[in-house]
C-alpha cells in the first residue's frame, strides 16, 4: 500500500462510474415519479438557453413529447440521473410528464390490433 | 399502455399517446441486442438504470453489503406503428445477477419474446420460468446462428417443455422482417390470449 499516494485514486477505469453523477451533483434519487415510459416535453415557460448545461440540453430533447428512456439514451446517461435531471425541470416548471398508467390493460383488444397493424405495415 | 395525466396540470394539454411495452428477453448472447437493433427505427440505443438492490451475495459476513447500487444495461428500441401508438422494445438484462431489474421492466408490459440460442437452450430457462410465474404471455424465437445445428421448433418445444399453447418460432434477429415478424406472432398470441381470457 506504500505507493497508493503516488497514484490517483481513481483511474481512467473509473471514469464513466463517475462522471455521469457530475451532472445530477451525486444525487441518485429524482424527486418525481419518472418511469422509463413516462413522456416528458417541454413546457416552453423556460429556454434551454436560460439552463445549466445538462438541464439545457434535456429540455431540449423534449421539444416534441419523448420517453425517459428516449431522453437518457440520447444523452448517454445512466436513465437514474436523466431521472434527477428531469426531476430538477419539472419542479422548475420547464418541463411536463405524463406517467404511464401502472394499471394498463395488457389485453386491451383496440391497442393490440394498432400493434399488429403497425408491425405488419413493415413486413 | 395507457396514460393518466393527473400528476400534473399540464399534462392535460399533453399528447394522446399509447406506449406499448414488449420485453426480449434470453440468456446472454443470445441476440437481444441484436433484435432490438433491428426492429427499432431509431439508432440502436443502449440506456441504463441505475437500481439500489440488497445485495446478492449471501455470504457476506461483513454486514457492509446490505444495499448497493447496480448499474445496467438496457437495449431500448422505439418503433412509431401510427400516429397515436408507440411500441418500445426493452432488452432484458441478461445475466442472473440482473434479476431484481425483471420486476420493474415487466411492470405494463404487454408481452415477451423468448430469444433461445440452440447451442445453449438452458440458458433460456430462467426467462421462460419468470414470466410462466408472472403471467406475462410469451412466444420462443428460437435465433439461428451461422453454423448452428438447425432444429425444428417441435423439437425445440419439447426440448423447452413448453406449454402446448405457446408458439415457437425461427428467427433471424440480424433480419428486420424476420425479427418484425417474429413480433407479429407474438401479437397474434396476445389477441388470441386476450379473446380467451374475455
Amino acid at each position: 500500500m506504500g505507493d497508493s499516494a503516488d497514484r490517483p485514486l481513481l483511474d481512467d477505469e473509473a471514469g464513466p462510474l463517475v462522471r455521469p453523477y457530475m451532472a445530477s451533483g451525486g444525487r441518485t434519487a429524482p424527486s418525481a415519479a419518472l418511469d422509463l415510459l413516462t413522456l416528458v416535453w417541454a413546457t416552453g415557460r423556460l429556454g434551454p438557453t436560460q439552463l445549466e448545461a445538462e438541464l439545457g440540453e434535456v429540455l431540449l430533447l423534449c421539444r416534441e413529447p419523448i420517453s425517459v428512456a428516449d431522453v437518457a439514451a440520447h444523452m448517454r446517461l445512466p436513465a437514474m440521473v436523466v431521472k434527477v435531471l428531469l426531476s430538477d425541470l419539472i419542479e422548475l416548471g420547464a418541463v411536463g410528464l405524463l406517467s404511464p398508467d401502472p394499471a394498463v390493460d395488457t389485453t386491451d383488444r383496440s391497442v393490440l390490433e394498432a400493434l399488429l397493424n403497425g408491425l405488419q405495415r413493415r413486413l | 399502455m395507457a396514460y393518466n395525466g393527473d400528476c400534473d396540470p399540464a399534462a392535460r394539454a399533453g399528447p394522446a399517446r399509447t406506449a406499448i411495452k414488449l420485453l426480449v428477453a434470453g440468456g446472454f448472447g443470445a441476440g437481444k441486442t441484436t433484435f432490438v437493433a433491428s426492429v427499432s427505427e431509431i439508432e440502436p440505443l443502449t440506456t441504463e438504470e441505475t437500481i439500489t438492490a440488497a445485495s446478492v451475495g449471501t455470504d457476506d459476513l461483513t454486514g457492509v453489503g446490505d444495499k448497493r447500487t447496480t448499474t445496467v444495461a438496457l437495449d431500448f428500441g422505439r418503433l412509431t406503428l401510427d400516429e397515436r401508438h408507440i411500441l418500445y422494445l426493452f432488452g432484458t438484462p441478461g445475466q442472473d445477477r440482473f434479476w431484481f431489474m425483471w420486476n420493474e421492466l415487466s411492470e405494463g408490459a404487454y408481452g415477451a419474446v423468448v430469444l433461445a440460442d440452440t447451442r445453449r437452450l438452458e440458458d433460456c430457462f430462467p426467462s421462460l420460468d419468470f414470466f410462466e410465474r408472472r403471467g406475462t404471455p410469451f412466444i420462443v424465437a428460437v435465433n439461428e446462428f451461422d453454423g448452428a445445428h438447425r432444429y425444428a421448433p417441435e423439437e425445440v418445444r419439447s426440448a423447452l417443455d413448453l406449454d402446448p399453447g405457446v408458439p415457437v418460432v425461427l428467427c433471424d434477429a440480424r433480419d428486420t422482417r424476420s425479427a418484425t415478424s417474429a413480433l407479429v406472432t407474438l401479437t397474434q398470441h396476445l389477441i388470441s390470449a386476450a379473446s380467451a381470457a374475455v
